[in-house]
């Protein structure tokens, strides 16, 4: 019974689908990080002073702090005076005005990509903002949503045309002086999406975000900023993908969810960034803040990722659960594979009386793969009957892997309930001969595995997604069994 | 019996073992289309062994004889490739998957089969349709379809549920690697009827056995005993029945008078 491992360590290997890079001219500033750049950033957006304070706000923090050592992560330092913190693909003339005239380019990579820019009614019922690089190039569906008084935008144009909105939410969840990267991201993020639910509006379809890193040595700071006002509901879609580069290439974005009184907000993630190739060269470092605020009454927020992608992963999705009766979701697919280090998992602070929280987290490591969860559940003193379950599974295909986890649990309400489980398992040999003695091929049979082993987290995806999701893990794992 | 038909299964002075252990020392068996063959022996013969070493699991290393399949060398194919050729394993203890939706995994396997055929593949409605068809042979109930390949299934329902797979999949060749261990005598004859109702004048079956009880309901053409990795003696029901009488002790000790 000796190879088993030796096969699975084979079956991992798969060229990164989309690797290629669109030559396209861009706007960039010259490398490095002063005040200088952001005054710059803040002028190429024609900002209000507001922003252009509160970046520099961000700016000074950030300089007195030092880069997180706590994560289960290890790469060399990074040279942030090295990456270009603006790169807007170069406007013919004026700017686009609409899609058509957005550079031909752009759209032809995003058909690459698969994802319907232009606005055809037939598709999916998705509506699209992308961001390539820094800037946002063409929401689709505007007309549609704005029917229903649904504000979906770059973020740009959300500080043009809604900055009462804007000053009101930006930093409410993710303050400047979060983290390390928020204050980064605070400092200099270009662009991103903006959407806005009004009080009772069910969003008709889902709303997606794609961003894309193309230029070399450029970090892609974006900001996303959903507020689902009384009643409403809204799922929103974020994928990403960027080139094959040598080089690592900096990811630092924050996402920020506000949830009024009876508010849901479904915020789903399928992240395929460049994950560097089989030595562990180049491949995205993604440090992203994540975190929904359940503000109001019986609000919902529920988080979904897949994680297949990038050199590195720093993400912890979470909900402040500060209204009664608020409820709280992560369901998230983990996979690292080659020289892939992932280190996530949530954060559940329950300070509403009855609030609720679910973490179901799932971790797989083939290759040199190391994958760590953590987690904090943190019951504050007023958050009377708080209920929380989690449960932490992780997967091992193969010997040369490894498997982590990290849970911190804080509880100061006795009348809380808190769970957790945790599992740890290989891939059998034994589940492996049992589906080839039925006629599947070993790829197949990991694949099969692994789906099954991440189910509860799929079916928490909206359909499109958990296609793509299912497939991109059998991609991602190919070659890891031989 | 069907004593002119080429075999469908013919090993060939078979040695294999683990770790440098040997277990199979030089197997000789014929088993030709329409047969059902019972292979008995204490515990520790090798009698899981050959199942294993047949269906190519890992880990088993051959040493000496060769198996010819339908034909074909069948030590030669990957394991996969022997169960689309039509080799099932009833496994001794079927493997519990957890998330793997038992319905999809089998019209996964079912297809992968019909692929190897040329035929076209099933799709859900005709799927669905012979699967009913197969669990009534099986009594088992339609939930099962329901839940995730073997898990939480009691030791029975696993056992039913091999038989319930070699149903839908129809293999030429089943090994029954020890169905009957765990079972109650009600789910024993539920399981031996089902085996009984596949049997067909183009299949094979060979059963493994530590007790005779399962050859009151599955009836083996040919009895073979295997001792310490070699076929002992072969006969037909009747040396089941002595077997069941006498124990293995008789067999070992006239063999050690041979000796």
């Amino acid at each position: 019974m000796s190879t088993a491992t030796e096969t699975i360590e084979g079956l991992v290997q798969k060229e990164y689908k989309y690797g290629f890079y669109t030559d396209i001219e861009a706007d960039a500033a010259p490398p490095g990080l002063n005040e200088d750049i952001v005054r710059l950033i803040s002028a190429k957006k024609n900002e209000p002073a507001f922003m252009l304070e509160w970046r520099l706000k961000a700016y000074r923090h950030w300089k007195g702090l030092k880069e997180p050592t706590w994560p289960h992560l290890h790469h060399p330092p990074i040279d942030y005076q090295n990456a270009v913190y603006y790169s807007a693909p170069k406007k013919k003339g004026e700017g686009p005005k609409s899609l058509e005239e957005v550079d031909p380019k752009l759209l032809e990579t995003y058909e690459k990509l698969g994802i319907p820019l232009k606005e055809r009614e037939r598709l999916a019922g998705v509506a699209v903002d992308a961001v390539f690089d820094s800037v946002s190039v063409g929401t689709t569906f505007k007309e549609k949503l704005s029917e229903k008084g649904i504000l979906f935008c770059s973020f740009t144009e959300a500080v043009e045309q809604y900055p009462e909105l804007v000053q009101k939410y930006l930093g409410s969840v993710v303050p400047y002086t979060d983290n390390y990267f928020a204050a980064l991201n605070a400092a200099v993020f270009s662009d991103g999406s903006f959407c806005y639910i009004p009080k009772g509006v069910r969003c008709p379809m889902e709303l997606s975000t794609y961003f894309r890193i193309n230029a070399a040595n450029t970090g892609q700071f974006e900001r996303t900023l959903i507020i689902a006002d009384e009643g409403a509901y809204v799922s929103y879609l974020e994928g990403c993908t960027a080139p094959m580069r040598d080089e690592h290439q900096l990811h630092a974005a924050v996402v920020e969810l506000v949830a009024l009184e009876g508010a849901q907000i479904k915020y789903s993630t399928v992240q395929n960034w460049y994950p560097g190739d089989e030595q562990g060269r180049g491949g995205i470092y993604n440090f992203v803040t994540k975190r929904g605020l359940c503000k109001g009454r019986n609000s919902k927020i529920s988080w979904t990722q897949v994680e297949t992608g990038s050199a590195i992963t720093w993400k912890y999705p979470s909900c402040i659960l500060q209204g009664d009766n608020s409820i709280g979701e992560f369901y998230s697919v983990a996979l690292t594979n080659n020289y892939q280090q992932a280190d996530t998992g949530t954060k559940m602070v329950h300070i509403g009386k009855n609030t609720r929280s679910t973490i179901v987290s799932k971790g797989i490591s083939a290759g040199h793969g190391q994958n760590s969860y953590r987690g904090l559940v943190k019951i504050q003193k007023g958050a009377a009957n708080a209920r929380n379950f989690s449960q932490c599974d992780s997967l091992l295909l193969g010997s040369l892997c490894g498997a982590h986890t990290f849970p911190y649990i804080e509880v100061k309400n006795t009348t809380a309930r808190v769970e957790h489980e945790a599992s740890t398992s290989k891939i059998g040999e034994d589940q492996i001969f049992y589906c080839n003695q039925r006629g599947l091929s070993t790829q197949d049979a990991v694949n099969m595995i692994v789906n099954g082993f991440c189910k509860e987290v799929f079916r928490e995806l909206p359909m499109e997604f958990a296609v793509e999701a299912q497939k991109l893990l059998g991609v991602s794992l190919e070659g890891s069994v031989g | 019996m069907s004593i002119n038909t080429r075999p469908i299964l013919e090993i060939r002075d078979l040695s294999a073992g683990v770790d440098g252990k040997p277990i199979l020392k030089g197997i000789n068996l014929a088993i030709g289309l329409g047969e059902v063959h019972a292979i008995m022996g204490p515990n520790g013969s090798g009698k899981s062994t050959l199942a294993a070493v047949l269906a190519g699991r890992e880990g088993y290393d051959v040493t000496a004889g060769q198996v010819l399949y339908a034909g074909g060398d069948l030590l030669e194919m990957d394991p996969e490739e022997r169960a689309r050729e039509g080799l099932f394993l009833a496994f001794q203890y079927p493997v519990e998957i957890p998330g793997v939706n038992s319905t999809y995994f089998l019209k996964a396997a079912l297809n992968e089969v019909r692929k190897h055929k040329g035929l076209p593949e099933l799709d859900a409605l005709e799927f669905l349709t012979l699967v009913k068809d197969r669990m009534k042979v099986l009594e088992l109930n339609e939930d099962l379809l329901r839940r995730s390949v073997n898990e939480g299934f009691s030791g029975g329902e696993k056992k039913r549920n091999e038989i319930f797979q070699m149903a839908v999949l129809e293999p030429r060749l089943a090994v029954l690697d020890e169905t009957d261990s765990g079972l109650d005598i009600d789910a024993l004859k539920v399981v031996s009827n089902g085996v009984n109702k596949l049997r067909r004048p183009d299949n094979a079956q060979l059963v493994i056995t530590h007790y005779q009880r399962l050859l009151n309901y599955i009836v083996p053409d040919f009895v073979h005993v295997l001792v310490d990795g070699r076929i002992v003696r072969t006969g037909d029901k009747a040396l089941a029945l002595a077997l069941e009488e006498k124990g293995y002790d008789w067999i070992t000790r006239e063999e050690a008078l041979v000796a």
